[in-house]
């Protein structure tokens, strides 16, 4: 890990934790992935207005980080069967579990939630024993 | 109309964040969950830096405005106690992120890259959003 990884991490989690304070402090809403995402399942509501607008944010990102001429690395290796599976399993564990990454990790912990740290320790645990499993034992 | 642009333009930061961090590459996720393998902690120092940029929003925020804006929130009106739920969605989450690399957030953002496995993913992933509300919300 060299300086330049180092400066990119933190850059990058501080246009996300300042991008989660903005909606936070000028919507009141938390930048919850999962919970944004599947707020655009029908039947639309109003809140599907907000969640639709920082959903196409995200989603323009990639593009516009192109038109910059650098390109963005998506190295996915397993095969779109497991992909699906795994799928499956984030849509549903987040939904049951209240949140994901954004939702728990970065905004709950922030307000130094109780429950968003036990998920975040949870999801983080499980995670890391799945890897092992599929990298080490498999 | 202003409040989609600003909605339009925190999702296109979140997700630059994701970018720049290198997050929004899976590989480089399951290299930090790879506490076994050759470790890169990138992914602590994403989430501490976001933890640090909105902590230090919401202390300036609480500050300069007696009003407490967590109880505006609507997710700081959830319930706080850990519960199964919580425990059981959030070591779902953590199999399926543990076999993909991939949480919500940078599922989405490589869904312009056009890799077959990114949509088998995000297909999945809404078929488990639908398949919470099917089970636990009628």
């Amino acid at each position: 890990m060299n300086y330049l990884t180092i400066l990119s991490a933190l850059t990058g989690g501080a246009m996300i934790g300042l991008a989660a304070a903005l909606l936070l402090f000028t919507h009141k809403h938390t930048a919850g992935i999962s919970g944004i995402a599947a707020g655009m399942l029908p039947p639309w509501s109003e809140g599907s207005v907000w969640r639709g607008w920082f959903l196409a944010g995200l989603l323009a990102s990639a593009p516009l980080y192109r038109l910059s001429g650098a390109d963005i690395v998506l190295d996915l290796d397993a095969s779109p069967g497991l992909l699906a599976i795994a799928g499956l399993l984030v849509g549903y564990g987040t939904r049951l579990g209240g949140g994901c990454t954004s939702g728990h990790g970065v905004c709950g912990i922030s307000r130094l939630s109780v429950r968003s740290i036990v998920a975040t320790l949870t999801f983080m645990l499980t995670a890391g024993i799945t890897v092992f499993i599929v990298r080490h034992l498999l | 109309m202003k409040n989609t642009v600003y909605l339009f333009a925190y999702g296109l930061l979140f997700g630059l964040g994701l970018i720049v961090a290198g997050m929004s590459n899976p590989a480089k996720v399951l290299a930090f969950l790879d506490v076994a393998g050759a470790w890169d902690p990138s992914l602590a120092l994403v989430m501490a830096s976001a933890l640090l940029t909105l902590g230090l929003a919401r202390y300036l925020m609480h500050r300069n405005n007696d009003a407490a804006d967590s109880e505006q929130e609507p997710s700081a009106r959830v319930p706080t106690g850990v519960d199964g739920k919580l425990i059981t969605g959030a070591a779902i989450f953590g199999v399926g992120w543990g076999l993909s690399g991939f949480c919500p957030g940078p599922a989405l953002l490589g869904l312009s890259a056009g890799v077959l496995g990114n949509y088998a993913f995000v297909a999945a992933m809404f078929v488990g959003f639908w398949l919470f509300r099917l089970l636990h919300q009628r």
